[in-house]
């Protein structure tokens, strides 16, 4: 086992922040007012700032030092959150991007963008106030200011929370901080240590004062604390020039250190820190003061890996249950009875547990695509409102990571190739601003996600003469629409214009319509002309654990996903009589078509009475699975099939029986497919 | 090759119908006693099944059927030896059908020649080699071709495609 690269783990967690920050300031671009979005956006910041010190990115954390400055007088209300700021904070995060992506390259820009960001906040009508007066008058400190202005010698008291020991905080490299803050004497302030019967280790006794050479420290030492100040005592003050020596003072020399009662200490301190009356309460309230701190506390990054790994092993378990369950259900011992019931509750529980693990909604995903929007609104010049729903439909991690690609080019071709420009919305009665709707939902087995837009919709007769222009049809076949449309992800349909204006992605439908293939989804295609289109991916819930529908065709078992199975009916007889006629089924006046298992599969056993058909649903409609005989449910851990069998893909994968044997798994969406390919033939021949 | 290797090969030796193989004894992983075979439709012959090794599906494949041999039903001394076997260079658990396993056994390395390129029943890319052992010959198949034969075809559209899926 090789452990990550602390580097690495930067990165990871440099781009996590930075999605936070992208997030927070496209929010702040909507509610401008709103301060807990600028303080997460700035504790963002800072924590990038911080780590990409302690990691070595010097550039990043010199770059984020500046960013971070201008952004805090945003922070103090000097400075309203424009969308031009925005914007320039935005392209700052790009940049802060790049530098932790090549840290070697040193990729250039970063001034220019530090300049617009100065022009911006200057530019800003809040700009005279901002200059006259740095900090703002409501900061207590203000009242001493006149007198602090000048002076170079400050006096810096802290105390730490009572559980900010527990929670990593390392007094050594916070004194380290301040520091680097200017030249300095650090003196620890012991008064407060209790006998030693009644000491706690966790608890930070010690209190420190330093006596420090700055123009005005106040903000730097702010930014120390940025994450504790709300439950520890801090006081910034100036030193009078004629002031005991600078050098060392002992620390009894200070008279209001004598005071014995932490409280008492710090109300009569001219500049009081904040909340520091209610410091000692505070303490025990800290994790809910500093979210940061709790976030970090509260969740943990485990290596897919491990993940796959623990999911092997409860799939052991739950065959192993099933087979404890078969052989109870044999048995006449009530004991054993209720063990392997109690094992079945805890196992199944187990399993949910485990598979919730692996799931992520995809809101996470859909986030990203807000920035991706934004610009291109503002790269394409159309007015654009992005809306998305269902964001805490979960699907797969490895699922959602590789959506990722696929989405993107659909929502640029929404944006850029659907959505018409202004004056032509109004135009045809549309309202000017352009709408893209990313959704997501269950659908039975599978997840829906479509990308709509209320911009033109496909256009049949350029579809038609670009397929025409590809040697895709000839001039004289007819097709469906829904044949037509599913022209535009083939290999060398995308032309040119398309391609420079996905700016360089390289990602073409076809490719869309690969990666979805890989996935064992499908895309569908709707349109209305005038009125928009709708691109619907569905994927399947690649669970790693499914409820399954055992049947029976022959000799042979198969699980079928219960999620797609909709209802079963017996075949009737009449049907079965002209086999090779029709093959539909009258449900409730909808005609279904069936496939016949055992045709499919080649099974040489006789053909039994009594058949079944298991209605199930897949992409297109519904399909009846004609099988032998219906078993019951069962819980399903699905096991990849081997490279060997990879090309048959009427099967997703097998599973183990309670019995120890084998049983393959049918993807429904797939042998309905080949099921169709099938009856053609059959037609044909 | 491996005829220039001066160690001995560790192999363990097990019968075909009429012909003795021999398989490198370090990739075996363990040998069971015939267990139920799940029958995969569609799938080529070669890999037809599928069981169950402790809570493993592993592709069960019968080497008879790319040495054109015939397929009598298992017998008490059938076996399914589960080896690792290197496929396109993924290492891939897959049991292999027995009519007998002999034991384990060195062959001299210098006893081990290529096989011959004409006379010979089966395809020779197949055979990485005959070793001889008490008189009689032994022949030591070439699994990872074997294998990786079996998936450029089952892969190929042309062979199995209209066979197998949409």
């Amino acid at each position: 086992m090789s452990f990550p690269d602390p580097t690495e783990t930067f990165r990871q967690e440099a781009r996590e922040l930075l999605e936070q920050l992208e997030l927070g300031l496209l929010d702040l671009e909507q509610n401008p007012a709103n301060d807990d979005l600028i303080n997460s956006t700035f504790r963002a910041l800072h924590t990038i700032k911080g780590s990409g010190a302690m990691f070595g990115f010097t550039a990043v954390a010199t770059f984020v030092h500046e960013f971070e400055t201008a952004f805090d007088q945003v922070r103090k209300g000097q400075t309203p959150a424009t969308p031009a700021l925005i914007a320039v904070a935005l392209d700052a995060k790009d940049h802060i991007h790049k530098l932790i992506e090549q840290p070697d390259a040193l990729p250039a820009g970063g001034d220019a963008i530090l300049d617009a960001l100065h022009a911006v906040i200057a530019g800003a009508d809040h700009a005279a106030i901002a200059a006259a007066a740095p900090f703002p008058p409501a900061e207590p400190a203000a009242a001493a200011a006149p007198a602090a202005e000048g002076s170079r010698r400050w006096r810096v008291r802290f105390r730490l929370p009572g559980d900010s020991l527990v929670y990593g905080t390392n007094p050594l490299l916070l004194l380290e901080e301040i520091r680097a803050i200017g030249p300095c004497t650090v003196v620890a302030l012991t008064d407060t240590i209790p006998p030693l019967d009644v000491i706690d280790p966790e608890v930070p006794y010690i209190g420190w004062q330093v006596d420090l050479v700055a123009d005005d420290p106040r903000e730097a030492i702010d930014d120390v604390f940025l994450f504790l100040r709300d439950g520890m005592e801090l006081s910034v003050e100036p030193l009078a020039e004629d002031a005991a020596e600078p050098v060392i003072e002992p620390p009894v020399a200070a008279p209001e250190v004598a005071v014995a009662s932490v409280a008492q200490e710090a109300a009569p301190a001219p500049a009081p820190a904040r909340k520091s009356a209610k410091a000692a309460k505070a303490a025990k309230e800290t994790d809910k003061d500093v979210p940061a701190v709790a976030a970090a506390s509260s969740s943990m990054r485990v290596d897919a890996e491990r993940l796959d790994e623990l999911m092997d092993r409860v799939g052991e378990l739950v065959i192993a249950q099933a087979r404890l369950t078969q052989i109870a259900a044999m048995s006449s011992d009530g004991n054993l009875k209720t063990i392997a019931e109690e094992l079945e509750r805890l196992s199944s529980g187990l399993r949910d547990t485990t598979m919730g693990i692996r799931m992520v909604p995809i809101g996470t995903l859909f986030s990203r695509f807000r920035r991706l929007v934004h610009d291109l609104s503002r790269d394409l010049g159309k007015d654009i409102e992005f809306i998305t729903s269902g964001e805490d439909t979960e699907l797969d991690k490895t699922m959602i990571e590789r959506l990722a690609d696929p989405l993107v080019h659909l929502i640029r071709n929404s944006v850029d190739h659907g959505l018409e420009v202004a004056e032509k919305r109004v135009a045809s009665g549309k309202a000017a601003k352009g709408t893209v709707r990313l959704s997501a939902v269950y659908a039975g087995a599978e997840v829906a996600i479509s990308v709509s837009d209320d911009g033109a919709g496909l256009n049949a007769e350029r579809i038609r003469a670009k397929a025409e222009e590809a040697g895709l049809l000839t001039a004289d076949t007819k097709i469906a629409d829904q044949d037509l449309w599913q022209m535009i992800f083939a290999p060398g349909f995308s032309t040119a214009k398309e391609v420079t204006s996905l700016s360089g992605r390289g990602v073409g439908m076809d490719v869309v319509k690969r990666t979805i293939d890989g996935l064992r989804g499908s895309i569908d295609v709707a349109t209305m002309p005038g009125q928009g289109s709708t691109m619907t991916l569905r994927l399947p819930l690649t669970l790693a654990i499914i409820d399954g529908m055992l049947v029976r065709v022959g000799n042979g078992r198969y699980t079928i996903p219960l999620a797609a199975v909709e209802e079963c009916v017996e075949l009737p007889e009449g049907v079965e009589a002209n086999a090779r006629g029709r093959n539909f089924l009258d449900i409730r006046g909808s005609l279904v078509p069936f496939l016949r298992l055992r045709e499919v599969f080649g099974t040489k056993a006789p053909i039994e009475p009594h058949q079944k058909v298991v209605i199930v649903s897949s992409g297109e409609g519904r399909v009846g699975l004609v099988v032998d005989q219906i078993i019951g449910n069962n819980q399903t851990v699905i096991k990849q099939l081997s490279k060997l069998h990879s090309s048959i893909k009427s099967f997703s994968g097998a599973t183990i029986l309670g019995d120890g044997t084998v049983a393959l798994i049918l993807d429904t969406t797939h042998l309905v497919a080949f099921g169709q390919s099938y009856v053609d033939q059959g037609r044909a021949a | 090759m491996t005829a220039t290797q001066q160690a001995p090969m560790k192999a363990l030796t097990l019968r075909l119908q009429d012909e003795l193989f021999a398989v490198e004894a370090g990739s075996v992983r363990e040998i069971l006693d015939l267990v139920p075979i799940t029958e995969v439709p569609n799938a080529p012959e070669f890999v037809g099944g599928l069981i169950n090794v402790r809570g493993r599906v592993v592709p069960l494949a019968d080497l008879r059927v790319m040495f054109g041999m015939d397929r009598p039903e298992p017998n008490q001394d059938t076996r399914i030896v589960v080896m690792e076997i290197d496929i396109d260079g993924e290492p891939t658990i897959a049991g292999i059908l027995a009519d007998k396993v002999h034991d384990v056994t060195d062959i001299e390395a210098a006893s081990i020649e290529e096989a011959p390129k004409v006379g010979m029943r089966w395809r020779p890319e197949f055979i990485r080699g005959i070793g001889k052992r008490n008189g009689g010959f032994i022949i030591i198949p070439d699994l990872g071709r074997i294998f990786e034969t079996q998936g450029a075809r089952t892969a190929s559209p042309a062979a199995s495609e209209e066979r197998s899926a949409s």
